[in-house]
Protein backbone atom coordinates (compact mmCIF):
# COMPACT_ATOMS: atom_id res chain seq x y z
CA UNK A 1 0.00 0.00 0.00
CA UNK A 2 1.39 3.43 -0.90
CA UNK A 3 1.84 6.11 1.77
CA UNK A 4 -1.08 8.08 0.37
CA UNK A 5 -3.40 5.05 0.34
CA UNK A 6 -2.37 4.35 3.90
CA UNK A 7 -3.10 7.96 4.85
CA UNK A 8 -6.56 7.70 3.28
CA UNK A 9 -7.29 4.43 5.09
CA UNK A 10 -6.08 5.85 8.37
CA UNK A 11 -8.10 9.03 7.88
CA UNK A 12 -11.14 6.91 7.12
CA UNK A 13 -10.69 5.02 10.39
CA UNK A 14 -9.92 8.06 12.46
CA UNK A 15 -11.97 10.81 10.89
CA UNK A 16 -15.10 9.30 9.33
CA UNK A 17 -17.26 9.54 12.46
CA UNK A 18 -15.97 13.03 13.18
CA UNK A 19 -16.84 14.25 9.67
CA UNK A 20 -20.31 12.66 9.70
CA UNK A 21 -20.96 13.98 13.21
CA UNK A 22 -19.91 17.54 12.41
CA UNK A 23 -22.01 17.59 9.24
CA UNK A 24 -25.05 16.13 10.93
CA UNK A 25 -24.98 18.89 13.50
CA UNK A 26 -24.40 21.55 10.87
CA UNK A 27 -27.10 20.36 8.42
CA UNK A 28 -29.40 18.48 10.78
CA UNK A 29 -29.65 15.58 8.37
CA UNK A 30 -27.91 12.20 8.47
CA UNK A 31 -28.46 11.58 4.77
CA UNK A 32 -26.70 14.75 3.71
CA UNK A 33 -23.91 14.11 6.21
CA UNK A 34 -23.35 10.53 5.06
CA UNK A 35 -23.33 11.39 1.38
CA UNK A 36 -21.09 14.43 1.76
CA UNK A 37 -18.63 12.50 3.95
CA UNK A 38 -18.44 9.73 1.35
CA UNK A 39 -17.85 12.33 -1.39
CA UNK A 40 -15.13 14.01 0.67
CA UNK A 41 -13.26 10.72 1.08
CA UNK A 42 -13.64 10.00 -2.64
CA UNK A 43 -12.16 13.43 -3.35
CA UNK A 44 -9.26 12.66 -0.99
CA UNK A 45 -8.55 9.47 -2.94
CA UNK A 46 -8.43 11.53 -6.15
CA UNK A 47 -6.53 14.52 -4.89
CA UNK A 48 -4.12 13.44 -2.20
CA UNK A 49 -1.81 11.47 -4.55
CA UNK A 50 -1.21 14.65 -6.60
CA UNK A 51 -1.59 17.37 -3.96
CA UNK A 52 -0.07 15.49 -1.05
CA UNK A 53 -1.72 14.51 2.22
CA UNK A 54 -2.94 17.66 4.03
CA UNK A 55 -1.34 18.52 7.36
CA UNK A 56 -4.67 18.07 9.14
CA UNK A 57 -6.61 15.41 7.22
CA UNK A 58 -9.64 15.62 9.52
CA UNK A 59 -10.07 19.36 9.03
CA UNK A 60 -9.52 19.00 5.27
CA UNK A 61 -12.14 16.26 5.04
CA UNK A 62 -14.68 18.17 7.15
CA UNK A 63 -14.25 21.34 5.09
CA UNK A 64 -14.47 19.41 1.82
CA UNK A 65 -17.55 17.53 3.03
CA UNK A 66 -19.23 20.79 4.05
CA UNK A 67 -18.60 22.24 0.57
CA UNK A 68 -20.02 19.10 -1.01
CA UNK A 69 -23.11 19.32 1.17
CA UNK A 70 -23.66 22.98 0.33
CA UNK A 71 -23.20 22.21 -3.39
CA UNK A 72 -25.81 19.52 -3.10
CA UNK A 73 -28.24 21.78 -1.28
CA UNK A 74 -27.76 24.48 -3.94
CA UNK A 75 -28.60 21.97 -6.65
CA UNK A 76 -31.68 20.73 -4.84
CA UNK A 77 -34.74 22.77 -5.54
CA UNK A 78 -37.09 20.79 -3.43
CA UNK A 79 -35.80 22.14 -0.17
CA UNK A 80 -37.49 24.99 1.52
CA UNK A 81 -35.68 28.18 0.40
CA UNK A 82 -35.55 29.72 3.83
CA UNK A 83 -34.02 26.61 5.35
CA UNK A 84 -31.51 26.52 2.51
CA UNK A 85 -30.56 30.10 3.10
CA UNK A 86 -30.08 29.47 6.80
CA UNK A 87 -27.69 26.62 6.01
CA UNK A 88 -25.71 28.73 3.56
CA UNK A 89 -25.36 31.74 5.83
CA UNK A 90 -24.65 29.82 8.98
CA UNK A 91 -21.16 30.62 10.10
CA UNK A 92 -19.40 27.76 11.83
CA UNK A 93 -18.33 28.57 15.34
CA UNK A 94 -14.66 27.72 15.93
CA UNK A 95 -14.48 24.05 16.82
CA UNK A 96 -12.84 23.20 20.08
CA UNK A 97 -11.99 19.64 20.95
CA UNK A 98 -14.89 19.25 23.38
CA UNK A 99 -17.39 20.22 20.69
CA UNK A 100 -16.06 17.59 18.30
CA UNK A 101 -16.29 14.93 20.99
CA UNK A 102 -19.84 16.01 21.77
CA UNK A 103 -20.77 15.71 18.10
CA UNK A 104 -19.50 12.14 17.97
CA UNK A 105 -21.38 11.22 21.12
CA UNK A 106 -24.54 12.76 19.67
CA UNK A 107 -24.06 10.66 16.56
CA UNK A 108 -23.56 7.46 18.54
CA UNK A 109 -26.57 8.04 20.77
CA UNK A 110 -28.75 8.90 17.79
CA UNK A 111 -27.74 5.75 15.89
CA UNK A 112 -28.41 3.64 19.00
CA UNK A 113 -31.72 5.28 19.83
CA UNK A 114 -34.16 2.90 21.56
CA UNK A 115 -36.98 3.87 19.17
CA UNK A 116 -35.05 2.07 16.40
CA UNK A 117 -35.09 -1.71 16.07
CA UNK A 118 -31.94 -3.49 17.27
CA UNK A 119 -30.93 -4.56 13.74
CA UNK A 120 -31.36 -1.00 12.53
CA UNK A 121 -29.25 0.33 15.40
CA UNK A 122 -26.44 -2.06 14.60
CA UNK A 123 -26.51 -1.29 10.87
CA UNK A 124 -26.76 2.45 11.33
CA UNK A 125 -23.94 2.53 13.90
CA UNK A 126 -21.63 0.55 11.62
CA UNK A 127 -22.44 2.84 8.69
CA UNK A 128 -22.51 6.26 10.34
CA UNK A 129 -20.03 5.82 13.17
CA UNK A 130 -17.89 2.94 11.90
CA UNK A 131 -17.83 4.11 8.29
CA UNK A 132 -18.40 0.61 6.89
CA UNK A 133 -20.03 0.56 3.48
CA UNK A 134 -23.49 -0.91 2.96
CA UNK A 135 -22.06 -3.96 1.09
CA UNK A 136 -19.60 -4.55 3.95
CA UNK A 137 -22.36 -4.44 6.55
CA UNK A 138 -24.59 -6.66 4.41
CA UNK A 139 -21.78 -9.24 4.16
CA UNK A 140 -21.12 -9.06 7.89
CA UNK A 141 -24.71 -9.99 8.69
CA UNK A 142 -25.31 -12.31 5.72
CA UNK A 143 -28.07 -10.08 4.43
CA UNK A 144 -28.68 -9.05 0.82
CA UNK A 145 -27.11 -5.70 0.01
CA UNK A 146 -30.43 -4.24 -1.11
CA UNK A 147 -32.12 -5.36 2.11
CA UNK A 148 -29.34 -3.85 4.22
CA UNK A 149 -29.59 -0.62 2.21
CA UNK A 150 -33.32 -0.48 2.89
CA UNK A 151 -32.78 -1.14 6.59
CA UNK A 152 -30.42 1.82 6.86
CA UNK A 153 -32.60 4.08 4.71
CA UNK A 154 -35.65 3.24 6.81
CA UNK A 155 -33.79 4.01 10.03
CA UNK A 156 -32.63 7.37 8.71
CA UNK A 157 -36.16 8.15 7.52
CA UNK A 158 -37.58 7.36 10.96
CA UNK A 159 -35.02 9.56 12.67
CA UNK A 160 -36.10 12.41 10.43
CA UNK A 161 -39.88 11.79 10.43
CA UNK A 162 -40.22 11.14 14.16
CA UNK A 163 -37.65 13.80 15.01
CA UNK A 164 -35.28 11.66 17.02
CA UNK A 165 -33.05 14.34 18.50
CA UNK A 166 -29.35 14.71 17.71
CA UNK A 167 -28.36 15.01 21.32
CA UNK A 168 -26.48 13.44 24.18
CA UNK A 169 -29.15 12.16 26.60
CA UNK A 170 -29.81 13.98 29.86
CA UNK A 171 -27.91 12.84 32.96
CA UNK A 172 -31.07 11.10 34.14
CA UNK A 173 -31.38 8.99 30.97
CA UNK A 174 -27.68 8.54 30.35
CA UNK A 175 -27.10 5.20 32.15
CA UNK A 176 -29.93 3.44 30.28
CA UNK A 177 -29.06 4.98 26.95
CA UNK A 178 -25.36 4.22 27.33
CA UNK A 179 -26.16 0.64 28.22
CA UNK A 180 -28.13 0.52 24.93
CA UNK A 181 -25.05 1.75 23.03
CA UNK A 182 -22.86 -0.90 24.69
CA UNK A 183 -25.40 -3.59 23.78
CA UNK A 184 -25.07 -2.58 20.13
CA UNK A 185 -21.26 -2.73 20.06
CA UNK A 186 -21.18 -5.98 22.07
CA UNK A 187 -23.62 -7.50 19.59
CA UNK A 188 -21.25 -6.57 16.75
CA UNK A 189 -18.38 -8.13 18.71
CA UNK A 190 -20.24 -11.35 19.41
CA UNK A 191 -21.38 -11.68 15.82
CA UNK A 192 -17.68 -11.59 14.96
CA UNK A 193 -16.57 -13.82 17.79
CA UNK A 194 -19.26 -16.45 17.46
CA UNK A 195 -20.03 -15.99 13.79
CA UNK A 196 -23.02 -18.07 12.75
CA UNK A 197 -23.87 -19.63 9.42
CA UNK A 198 -22.61 -22.68 7.56
CA UNK A 199 -20.39 -20.77 5.11
CA UNK A 200 -18.94 -18.27 7.55
CA UNK A 201 -15.48 -18.19 9.05
CA UNK A 202 -15.76 -19.27 12.68
CA UNK A 203 -14.31 -15.98 13.85
CA UNK A 204 -14.90 -12.78 11.89
CA UNK A 205 -11.93 -10.65 12.81
CA UNK A 206 -13.29 -7.70 10.82
CA UNK A 207 -16.29 -7.51 13.15
CA UNK A 208 -14.45 -8.05 16.43
CA UNK A 209 -11.90 -5.42 15.41
CA UNK A 210 -14.64 -2.98 14.43
CA UNK A 211 -16.44 -3.52 17.74
CA UNK A 212 -13.22 -2.88 19.66
CA UNK A 213 -12.57 0.26 17.62
CA UNK A 214 -16.08 1.57 18.36
CA UNK A 215 -15.71 0.78 22.06
CA UNK A 216 -12.36 2.57 22.15
CA UNK A 217 -14.09 5.56 20.59
CA UNK A 218 -16.82 5.51 23.26
CA UNK A 219 -14.13 5.08 25.94
CA UNK A 220 -12.27 8.11 24.58
CA UNK A 221 -15.51 10.12 24.70
CA UNK A 222 -16.62 8.86 28.13
CA UNK A 223 -13.36 8.03 29.95
CA UNK A 224 -14.97 8.00 33.41
CA UNK A 225 -17.63 5.40 32.75
CA UNK A 226 -16.91 2.06 34.41
CA UNK A 227 -19.07 -0.10 32.15
CA UNK A 228 -17.42 1.31 29.01
CA UNK A 229 -14.02 0.40 30.50
CA UNK A 230 -15.41 -2.99 31.51
CA UNK A 231 -16.74 -3.77 28.05
CA UNK A 232 -13.48 -2.72 26.41
CA UNK A 233 -11.53 -4.95 28.82
CA UNK A 234 -13.91 -7.84 28.19
CA UNK A 235 -13.50 -7.50 24.42
CA UNK A 236 -9.71 -7.20 24.63
CA UNK A 237 -9.33 -10.24 26.87
CA UNK A 238 -11.61 -12.25 24.58
CA UNK A 239 -9.97 -11.03 21.38
CA UNK A 240 -6.53 -11.85 22.85
CA UNK A 241 -7.44 -15.56 22.71
CA UNK A 242 -8.91 -15.40 19.22
CA UNK A 243 -6.15 -17.17 17.31
CA UNK A 244 -5.67 -19.84 20.00
CA UNK A 245 -9.38 -20.55 20.06
CA UNK A 246 -9.72 -22.10 16.61
CA UNK A 247 -7.36 -24.82 15.36
CA UNK A 248 -5.73 -24.85 11.93
CA UNK A 249 -8.39 -27.37 10.95
CA UNK A 250 -11.17 -24.93 11.86
CA UNK A 251 -12.15 -26.60 15.10
CA UNK A 252 -12.93 -24.85 18.36
CA UNK A 253 -10.17 -25.25 20.95
CA UNK A 254 -11.63 -25.04 24.46
CA UNK A 255 -9.95 -22.93 27.11
CA UNK A 256 -8.46 -26.02 28.77
CA UNK A 257 -6.60 -27.01 25.60
CA UNK A 258 -5.57 -23.62 24.27
CA UNK A 259 -1.91 -22.80 23.74
CA UNK A 260 -1.65 -19.97 26.21
CA UNK A 261 1.62 -18.86 24.64
CA UNK A 262 -0.38 -17.99 21.51
CA UNK A 263 -2.51 -15.48 23.37
CA UNK A 264 -1.93 -11.85 22.45
CA UNK A 265 0.11 -10.54 25.38
CA UNK A 266 -0.26 -6.77 24.70
CA UNK A 267 -4.06 -7.11 24.48
CA UNK A 268 -4.12 -9.09 27.72
CA UNK A 269 -1.90 -6.52 29.43
CA UNK A 270 -4.21 -3.71 28.31
CA UNK A 271 -7.29 -5.66 29.43
CA UNK A 272 -5.74 -6.40 32.81
CA UNK A 273 -4.85 -2.72 33.24
CA UNK A 274 -8.48 -1.75 32.65
CA UNK A 275 -9.74 -4.42 35.05
CA UNK A 276 -7.33 -3.22 37.74
CA UNK A 277 -8.57 0.31 37.20
CA UNK A 278 -12.14 -0.89 37.75
CA UNK A 279 -11.22 -3.00 40.77
CA UNK A 280 -9.74 0.11 42.36
CA UNK A 281 -12.99 1.98 41.64
CA UNK A 282 -15.00 -0.89 43.12
CA UNK A 283 -12.80 -0.85 46.22
CA UNK A 284 -13.60 2.86 46.50
CA UNK A 285 -17.29 2.01 46.60
CA UNK A 286 -18.39 2.18 42.96
CA UNK A 287 -20.64 -0.83 42.31
CA UNK A 288 -19.47 -2.67 39.18
CA UNK A 289 -21.89 -3.43 36.34
CA UNK A 290 -22.12 -6.66 34.37
CA UNK A 291 -19.41 -5.89 31.80
CA UNK A 292 -16.93 -5.07 34.54
CA UNK A 293 -17.67 -8.36 36.29
CA UNK A 294 -17.43 -10.33 33.04
CA UNK A 295 -14.11 -8.62 32.34
CA UNK A 296 -12.88 -9.56 35.82
CA UNK A 297 -13.82 -13.21 35.20
CA UNK A 298 -11.85 -13.11 31.96
CA UNK A 299 -8.95 -11.50 33.79
CA UNK A 300 -8.87 -14.45 36.21
CA UNK A 301 -8.77 -16.89 33.27
CA UNK A 302 -6.09 -14.98 31.40
CA UNK A 303 -3.95 -14.68 34.55
CA UNK A 304 -3.67 -18.45 34.96
CA UNK A 305 -0.67 -20.14 33.41
CA UNK A 306 -2.78 -23.21 32.72
CA UNK A 307 -6.29 -24.43 33.39
CA UNK A 308 -5.36 -26.13 36.69
CA UNK A 309 -3.84 -22.88 37.82
CA UNK A 310 -7.18 -21.07 37.49
CA UNK A 311 -8.52 -19.47 40.66
CA UNK A 312 -11.97 -21.08 40.40
CA UNK A 313 -13.22 -19.81 43.75
CA UNK A 314 -12.54 -16.29 42.49
CA UNK A 315 -14.40 -17.10 39.28
CA UNK A 316 -17.36 -18.46 41.23
CA UNK A 317 -17.42 -15.45 43.57
CA UNK A 318 -17.57 -13.18 40.52
CA UNK A 319 -20.39 -15.24 38.97
CA UNK A 320 -22.30 -15.04 42.25
CA UNK A 321 -21.96 -11.27 42.05
CA UNK A 322 -23.06 -11.31 38.42
CA UNK A 323 -26.12 -13.48 39.09
CA UNK A 324 -27.38 -10.84 41.51
CA UNK A 325 -27.29 -8.25 38.68
CA UNK A 326 -28.39 -10.41 35.80
CA UNK A 327 -30.75 -13.33 36.26
CA UNK A 328 -30.23 -14.59 32.70
CA UNK A 329 -30.04 -18.41 32.48
CA UNK A 330 -26.92 -18.14 30.28
CA UNK A 331 -25.05 -16.54 33.19
CA UNK A 332 -26.34 -19.31 35.48
CA UNK A 333 -25.07 -21.89 32.98
CA UNK A 334 -21.60 -20.37 32.92
CA UNK A 335 -21.61 -20.22 36.71
CA UNK A 336 -22.30 -23.97 36.77
CA UNK A 337 -19.05 -24.57 34.87
CA UNK A 338 -17.15 -22.95 37.75
CA UNK A 339 -19.22 -25.03 40.19
CA UNK A 340 -18.09 -28.18 38.37
CA UNK A 341 -14.45 -27.25 38.94
CA UNK A 342 -14.98 -26.60 42.65
CA UNK A 343 -17.72 -29.02 43.75
CA UNK A 344 -17.51 -31.64 41.03
CA UNK A 345 -19.58 -32.51 37.95
CA UNK A 346 -22.47 -34.09 39.88
CA UNK A 347 -23.34 -30.89 41.76
CA UNK A 348 -22.92 -28.87 38.56
CA UNK A 349 -25.16 -31.24 36.60
CA UNK A 350 -27.97 -30.74 39.09
CA UNK A 351 -27.57 -26.95 38.77
CA UNK A 352 -27.58 -27.17 34.98
CA UNK A 353 -30.64 -29.44 34.98
CA UNK A 354 -32.68 -26.72 36.64
CA UNK A 355 -32.11 -24.49 33.58
CA UNK A 356 -33.59 -26.91 31.06
CA UNK A 357 -36.95 -25.21 30.58
CA UNK A 358 -35.21 -21.93 29.72
CA UNK A 359 -32.23 -23.18 27.74
CA UNK A 360 -33.46 -26.28 25.90
CA UNK A 361 -32.92 -24.49 22.56
CA UNK A 362 -29.39 -23.27 23.35
CA UNK A 363 -26.48 -25.39 22.09
CA UNK A 364 -24.17 -24.46 24.99
CA UNK A 365 -26.67 -25.87 27.48
CA UNK A 366 -26.48 -29.29 25.82
CA UNK A 367 -22.72 -29.06 25.28
CA UNK A 368 -22.20 -28.29 28.99
CA UNK A 369 -24.45 -31.20 30.00
CA UNK A 370 -22.67 -33.50 27.56
CA UNK A 371 -19.31 -32.63 29.09
CA UNK A 372 -20.54 -33.07 32.68
CA UNK A 373 -22.19 -36.42 31.84
CA UNK A 374 -18.99 -37.55 30.18
CA UNK A 375 -17.01 -36.69 33.29
CA UNK A 376 -19.50 -38.72 35.32
CA UNK A 377 -18.99 -41.72 33.04
CA UNK A 378 -22.55 -41.59 31.67
CA UNK A 379 -21.50 -42.09 28.05
CA UNK A 380 -24.83 -42.83 26.46
CA UNK A 381 -26.56 -39.78 27.95
CA UNK A 382 -23.52 -37.71 27.10
CA UNK A 383 -23.70 -38.77 23.46
CA UNK A 384 -27.38 -37.83 23.26
CA UNK A 385 -26.59 -34.41 24.71
CA UNK A 386 -23.76 -33.93 22.17
CA UNK A 387 -26.22 -34.80 19.39
CA UNK A 388 -28.55 -32.05 20.51
CA UNK A 389 -25.70 -29.55 20.92
CA UNK A 390 -24.41 -30.28 17.39
CA UNK A 391 -27.90 -29.82 15.95
CA UNK A 392 -28.23 -26.42 17.57
CA UNK A 393 -24.67 -25.08 17.13
CA UNK A 394 -24.61 -22.31 14.52
CA UNK A 395 -20.84 -21.80 14.58
CA UNK A 396 -18.83 -24.13 12.33
CA UNK A 397 -15.85 -24.44 14.71
CA UNK A 398 -18.06 -25.28 17.66
CA UNK A 399 -19.96 -27.88 15.65
CA UNK A 400 -16.67 -29.46 14.53
CA UNK A 401 -15.38 -29.64 18.11
CA UNK A 402 -18.62 -31.10 19.47
CA UNK A 403 -18.73 -33.68 16.68
CA UNK A 404 -15.21 -34.88 17.46
CA UNK A 405 -16.01 -35.13 21.17
CA UNK A 406 -19.14 -37.13 20.44
CA UNK A 407 -17.36 -39.44 18.05
CA UNK A 408 -14.68 -40.16 20.65
CA UNK A 409 -17.47 -41.65 22.75
CA UNK A 410 -18.19 -44.42 20.28
CA UNK B 1 -43.67 18.75 16.15
CA UNK B 2 -47.02 17.03 16.66
CA UNK B 3 -47.42 13.40 17.58
CA UNK B 4 -50.48 11.19 17.48
CA UNK B 5 -50.48 9.21 20.69
CA UNK B 6 -52.69 6.15 20.55
CA UNK B 7 -53.89 4.24 23.57
CA UNK B 8 -54.07 0.56 22.69
CA UNK B 9 -56.22 -1.86 24.60
CA UNK B 10 -56.34 -5.62 24.32
CA UNK B 11 -59.64 -7.52 24.30
CA UNK B 12 -57.95 -10.60 25.78
CA UNK B 13 -56.12 -8.70 28.48
CA UNK B 14 -57.91 -5.38 29.03
CA UNK B 15 -56.37 -2.64 31.16
CA UNK B 16 -58.02 -1.68 34.42
CA UNK B 17 -61.21 0.43 34.25
CA UNK B 18 -60.51 2.78 37.16
CA UNK B 19 -57.99 5.00 35.36
CA UNK B 20 -60.19 8.02 34.69
CA UNK B 21 -59.10 10.19 37.65
CA UNK B 22 -55.41 9.51 36.98
CA UNK B 23 -55.84 10.31 33.28
CA UNK B 24 -57.62 13.57 34.13
CA UNK B 25 -54.74 14.60 36.38
CA UNK B 26 -52.24 13.67 33.67
CA UNK B 27 -54.21 15.74 31.14
CA UNK B 28 -54.12 18.73 33.48
CA UNK B 29 -50.36 18.44 33.56
CA UNK B 30 -50.08 18.10 29.76
CA UNK B 31 -52.08 21.29 29.43
CA UNK B 32 -50.09 23.15 32.09
CA UNK B 33 -46.79 22.16 30.48
CA UNK B 34 -47.91 23.06 26.98
CA UNK B 35 -47.94 19.60 25.38
CA UNK B 36 -51.69 19.11 25.11
CA UNK B 37 -53.33 19.66 21.72
CA UNK B 38 -56.22 17.22 21.82
CA UNK B 39 -57.43 14.19 23.73
CA UNK B 40 -60.37 11.85 23.42
CA UNK B 41 -61.45 8.43 24.58
CA UNK B 42 -63.21 6.25 22.01
CA UNK B 43 -66.40 4.21 22.26
CA UNK B 44 -66.19 0.46 21.71
CA UNK B 45 -65.09 -0.68 18.23
CA UNK B 46 -68.57 -2.24 17.82
CA UNK B 47 -69.87 1.30 17.47
CA UNK B 48 -67.67 1.97 14.41
CA UNK B 49 -68.99 2.23 10.85
CA UNK B 50 -66.80 2.06 7.74
CA UNK B 51 -67.81 3.98 4.61
CA UNK B 52 -66.35 3.15 1.20
CA UNK B 53 -67.34 5.57 -1.53
CA UNK B 54 -64.52 4.84 -3.94
CA UNK B 55 -66.87 3.01 -6.28
CA UNK B 56 -70.14 4.04 -7.81
CA UNK B 57 -72.08 3.84 -4.63
CA UNK B 58 -71.21 4.42 -1.01
CA UNK B 59 -71.07 1.19 0.95
CA UNK B 60 -71.57 1.25 4.70
CA UNK B 61 -70.34 -1.58 6.81
CA UNK B 62 -70.82 -2.23 10.47
CA UNK B 63 -67.79 -2.50 12.73
CA UNK B 64 -64.14 -1.40 12.59
CA UNK B 65 -62.04 -1.43 9.38
CA UNK B 66 -59.89 -4.16 10.82
CA UNK B 67 -60.88 -6.77 13.37
CA UNK B 68 -58.15 -7.42 15.87
CA UNK B 69 -57.68 -8.28 19.50
CA UNK B 70 -55.81 -5.05 19.98
CA UNK B 71 -57.70 -1.89 19.22
CA UNK B 72 -57.53 1.85 19.57
CA UNK B 73 -59.13 2.92 22.84
CA UNK B 74 -58.30 6.60 22.72
CA UNK B 75 -56.01 9.22 21.22
CA UNK B 76 -54.02 12.28 22.14
CA UNK B 77 -52.33 14.81 19.96
CA UNK B 78 -49.25 16.26 21.65
CA UNK B 79 -46.98 19.09 20.69
CA UNK B 80 -43.44 18.15 21.69
CA UNK B 81 -40.01 19.43 20.60
CA UNK B 82 -38.69 15.96 19.72
CA UNK B 83 -39.28 12.22 20.06
CA UNK B 84 -37.39 11.94 23.34
CA UNK B 85 -39.83 14.30 25.01
CA UNK B 86 -42.81 12.49 23.47
CA UNK B 87 -41.46 9.08 24.53
CA UNK B 88 -40.91 10.24 28.09
CA UNK B 89 -44.50 11.46 28.30
CA UNK B 90 -45.76 8.29 26.61
CA UNK B 91 -43.90 6.18 29.17
CA UNK B 92 -45.86 7.95 31.89
CA UNK B 93 -49.07 7.74 29.88
CA UNK B 94 -48.78 3.97 29.62
CA UNK B 95 -48.63 3.70 33.42
CA UNK B 96 -51.43 6.22 33.88
CA UNK B 97 -53.73 4.47 31.39
CA UNK B 98 -52.56 0.93 32.24
CA UNK B 99 -52.39 0.30 28.50
CA UNK B 100 -49.89 0.21 25.62
CA UNK B 101 -49.18 3.50 23.87
CA UNK B 102 -48.12 4.13 20.27
CA UNK B 103 -46.37 7.38 19.39
CA UNK B 104 -46.51 8.37 15.74
CA UNK B 105 -45.36 11.66 14.25
CA UNK B 106 -47.56 13.75 12.00
CA UNK B 107 -46.03 14.54 8.63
Amino acid sequence: MSDVEEAVTRAHHEEWARVVAALTRRFGDLDIAEEAAAEAFATAVERWPADGVPANPGAWLTTTAKRKAIDRLRRENKRDDKQKEAWMLYDDPPEHLGAIDDDQLRLIFTCCHPALGMEARVALTLRMVGGLTVPEIARAFLVQESAMGRRITRAKAKIKAARIPYRVPTAEDLPTRLSGVLTVVYLVFNEGYLATGPDTDPVRHDLTAEAIRLTRMVRHLMPDDGEVAGLLALMLLTEARRTARVSAGGELVILDEQDRGAWDAPLIAEGHRLVRERLAAAAAGEAPGRYQILAAINAVHTSARDMRDTDWSQVLALYDQLVRLDSSPVIALNRAIAVAELDGPEVALATVGRLEHRLAGYHAYHATRADLLLRLGRGQESRAAYDKAIDLAGNTAEAAYLTRRRDQLR
Amino acid sequence: MQYLVSVIDDKNNPGSTDRRPAISAFNERLIAEGYWVFAGGLADTDAATVIDNRGEQAVFSDGPFVESKEYLAGVWVWEAPDLDVALKLATEASKVCDRKIEVRPFQ
